[in-house]
């Protein structure tokens, strides 16, 4: 029996010298009919770049194959060489035998194009459809992956769609000549954890009803457990470990691979919250920082002069406290006003009505103290380039008025020293740091102000995952040290997990559930709580099946002058509570 | 000194340093006097001489030596591009800088404003400008600076505007980091790549008008030199003495073609993308 696809001592390198800079070395393995294989692996690890070999895309970003072979068992069953294959004949088998779906499904289709006509390309191109036929094959296609409508959604043009959306439009597309290998490169980690637990669903579904194989890449081990049979470990552009998925879950061989399943954040279900500062035990003291009826509000204008004809309400009426040394947790789905609120108390974002208050600690002789500080989650876009690190530290010293002094740098060193930095950081510039190191160093800004309140928004969000697992451990050392606190804005529950004493809950700019972390995640009582729980991936729900949901978030968007209804709560233990929903 | 290392290991910015090099070198020894001949000497004698071992480039119509009025002309023509361009340069960063800042009103009326000096021909609102003011060698830097100062206006406020969306002027904005700090620091610092790139090519562009003004009698004045006013001259002798024409023409020309190689390789040498594949 003929796999359908055989890689051999696969090597791809870049450049003008391919052979000297490969990222690729030396991989190899095989993908039978009907099969999925998951490459798992942290960002240039080459899991990509392998990926993007097999239909020889890699060659349009300037990679060259230097090594290896690619057999691929063609329909008629001849067996061709893809690393000699010529751009003709690699341009049939795209599409009309290996399709494709890329991480980024907003970037990934023409945005003044409906998404009728680019599905329909794909008819056009491999099966020679035309007018109608073309047509109607397009919306078959979107009935298949599940898009309720589909003759009317023919004639959307992409931003009419939204992300989980668009990810089923490039798999329809991908599908439309029902390819027998489906490469996904990252499908769901642009979107939100429930619309990812669908995508994950639909994919297991299609893969199910046709019988195709597929390559599956992924940074997220947990993701793997529901969809792959195979999994293959990347690490350094070499593959370190494969197998079954059983076997590899269960019995690692390789540290690496021991590694990613045990020290990165996997969402335990409660079991992994964190055992020390639980409210009970705590003395009642005043709040580090206390969130009053916040509301925020932007307003809509219309028509010709502009007149603002509705508001909307991206956070409406959130309050919350929080005492020192404790972590409040903000979890939500992207455009549910989690980072509205931790922009608003910084005030970066003008807060329509609500009230903070903030108790300050009591200053050091020489220090003045900002009580609130932020680290951004781009740890890419929020250091200046053009400033070396010790001109960094220094601004927000300089900001608040003081002088940089020996006071002042012995503060950075410790600061950089603390957070783990070398000694010579001082002298260099942003882009000679990782991003893990840059978070580090956003962290060390933070607190160069003394401050009591370090608002985290996705703090980690954009870290490979190990390098999350240790940033992470920093911040729960600096929170002990210097009696922070946090308001963790994630939408992570693995992360939130490892971090949080407290959790809310935010949705459609409300919180509908606050609590105590473990009685949260362990016992969710708000239906979106639960929904928003059972979409995170473990690698203990292997094989579960997700059930498809195509409900949207309803629009925030409100006539003039509308007031939410105020909310009930509803208590459960000590401190947990839930919104009651009318 | 990484920048000059970086532009000689720039293939375009070896010859086009070499060059912008090389006329800065003529320029300030025109300018202080070190000619071969003196520029405004009438050698009666030689008149429309051809060149040779005396008389390098040959003279002109009045016996004066043409290779020192080019020394002298583009010393006089690099000094109107230099002030012009560092006018422009100075007025659209404070402007473009001040529309992205500000936004909403005052950016509407600074960018209407640029809109309505682009939409006249470079040329053409130079000429008008020198037209009502008189000729003369500053009312040129002035009117060059005023046709120029939109295109740095632009270069700018773009940058500008999507620099002050960037997380670190936000984190700049936590720390409470004064408006002037955030301007100079965060958005002027990183806007030396764009401006510097711009400036070299505007510099180009700066010798091309002053040329242009000088030959239509509106720019330098006699008896100075200037390229442009050098070119007008010959035009009557274009049969008789070739020489009057071809050496101020390839004297603009390879300026214009050093400034512009200037500028390409300054541009890669700022793209970080490009730095790798340089260095």
């Amino acid at each position: 029996m003929i796999p359908l696809l055989s890689v051999s001592g696969l090597s791809v390198g870049f450049g003008r010298a391919p052979q000297a800079n490969e990222v690729v070395r030396g991989v190899s393995f095989e993908l039978a009919d009907g099969e999925t294989l998951a490459i798992v692996g942290e960002s240039g690890s080459g899991k990509s770049v392998t990926a993007l070999s097999i239909n020889r895309l890699v060659d349009f970003g300037g990679g060259r194959i230097t090594a290896g072979s690619i057999k691929l068992k063609r329909a008629d069953g001849s067996v061709l060489d893809l690393t000699a294959a010529s751009e003709p004949q690699l341009t049939r088998i795209r599409g009309a035998e290996i399709g494709m779906i890329f991480q980024e499904p907003m970037t990934s289709l023409n945005p003044v194009l409906t998404i009728g006509t680019q599905i329909e390309e794909s008819f056009r191109l491999h099966r020679g459809l035309t007018g109608r036929q073309a047509t109607a094959a397009a919306k078959d296609a979107l009935d298949r992956v599940r898009i309720p409508d589909a003759a009317r959604r023919l004639k959307y043009t992409p931003n009419q769609l939204s992300g989980g959306m668009l990810q089923r439009v490039m798999i329809a597309t991908a599908l439309a000549c029902n390819p027998r290998l489906l490469i996904a490169d990252e499908p769901t980690t642009a979107l939100d954890v429930t619309v990812q637990a669908q995508i994950m669903a639909l994919l297991a579904e299609l893969k199910r009803e046709t019988g195709m194989s597929m390559i599956f890449i992924t940074h997220d081990i947990g993701l793997v457990a529901g969809i792959a049979d195979k999994i293959m470990v990347m690490q350094n552009g070499q593959a370190v470990e494969q197998g079954e998925l059983n076997q590899i879950l269960d019995q690692p061989r390789h540290a690496y691979t021991q590694h990613l399943l045990q020290d990165v954040p996997h969402f335990a279900s409660g079991r992994a919250t964190r055992l020390d500062g639980s409210r009970e035990k705590a003395p009642a003291a005043d709040p580090a920082l206390k969130v009053n009826d916040l509301v925020v509000r932007f307003p809509v204008k219309s028509g010709f002069f502009g007149r603002a004809t509705g508001a909307v309400h991206a956070v409406d009426g959130v309050d919350f406290d929080l005492m020192q040394g404790e972590t409040l947790a903000i979890v939500g789905e992207s455009g549910s006003g989690k980072s509205t609120t931790a922009r608003a108390v910084l005030g970066l974002v003008r807060s329509t009505r609500g009230s903070f208050s903030v108790s300050a600690r009591k200053a050091a002789a020489g220090q003045s103290a900002l009580p609130i500080q932020m680290v951004f989650q781009n740890p890419y876009a929020s250091l200046n380039p053009r400033l070396a690190i010790e001109s960094i530290l220094a601004e927000p010293v300089i900001a608040t008025g003081g002088r940089v002094d020996a006071a002042a740098r012995a503060k950075m060193a410790t600061l950089l020293k603390r957070v783990g930095l070398p000694e010579n950081s001082l002298e260099r510039y942003p882009h000679e740091f990782s991003g893990g190191q840059r978070q580090r160093l956003c962290i060390a800004r933070a607190l160069m102000l003394n401050p009591s309140v370090v608002v985290l928004d996705e703090a980690v969000s954009a870290l490979d995952v190990s390098v999350q697992a240790r940033v992470l451990e920093l911040l729960v050392d600096l929170q002990r040290e210097y009696g922070l606190a946090y308001l963790f804005i994630s939408h992570d529950m693995a992360v939130v997990e490892r971090i949080a004493h407290r959790i809310a809950v935010i949705y459609a700019g409300q919180i509908v559930e606050i609590g105590d972390a473990k009685s949260v995640l362990s016992a969710p009582k708000h239906a979106y709580t639960k929904k928003l729980i059972a979409a995170v991936p473990t690698i203990d729900r292997r094989r579960e099946h997700f059930e498809l949901d195509t409900r949207q978030v309803p629009s925030l968007v409100r006539p003039l002058g509308f007031e939410p209804v105020p909310s009930r709560w509803e208590q459960f233990g000590a401190d947990h509570r839930v919104r009651v929903e009318a | 000194m990484r920048m000059p290392r970086a532009i000689f290991a720039h293939p375009s910015g070896r010859i086009g340093g070499f060059i912008v090099g090389l006329y800065l070198l003529l320029a300030v020894l025109g300018l202080l006097g070190l000619t071969p001949h003196d520029p405004l000497m009438q050698y009666r004698i030689d008149r429309l001489h051809a060149p040779d071992s005396t008389y390098w480039m040959g003279t002109d119509l009045f016996g004066r030596d043409v290779a020192s009025r080019l020394m002298m002309g583009i010393g006089q023509s690099f000094t109107v591009a230099f002030f012009s361009v560092a006018f422009a340069a100075l007025a659209g960063t404070v402007l473009g800088l001040a529309a992205a800042w500000f936004g909403r009103r005052w950016d509407g009326i600074v960018m209407r404003v640029m809109d309505v000096l682009l939409a006249f021909p470079a040329i053409l609102l130079a000429l008008l400008i020198v037209a009502v003011a008189g000729p003369g060698t500053w009312t040129s830097i002035v009117a060059i600076a005023i046709v120029y100062t939109p295109i740095f206006t632009r270069v700018v406020r773009g940058p500008a505007l999507s620099l002050k969306a960037r997380e670190f002027v936000d984190a700049a904005r936590t720390f409470g980091s004064s408006s002037s700090y955030i301007l100079t620091r965060h958005l002027l610092l990183n806007l030396v790549a764009p401006l510097t790139v711009q400036i070299t090519l505007a510099l180009a562009w700066a010798l091309l008008t002053e040329a242009g003004l000088s030959f239509l009698g509106l720019g330098t004045q006699p008896p100075a030199a200037s390229l442009g006013l050098m070119l007008s001259d010959s035009r009557n002798l274009m049969e008789t003495a070739p020489w009057l024409m071809i050496f101020p023409g390839l004297a603009i020309m390879i300026s214009i073609l050093g400034f512009n190689l200037l500028g390409d390789a300054l541009r890669d040498i700022f793209d970080p993308r490009m730095r790798r594949a340089i260095a």
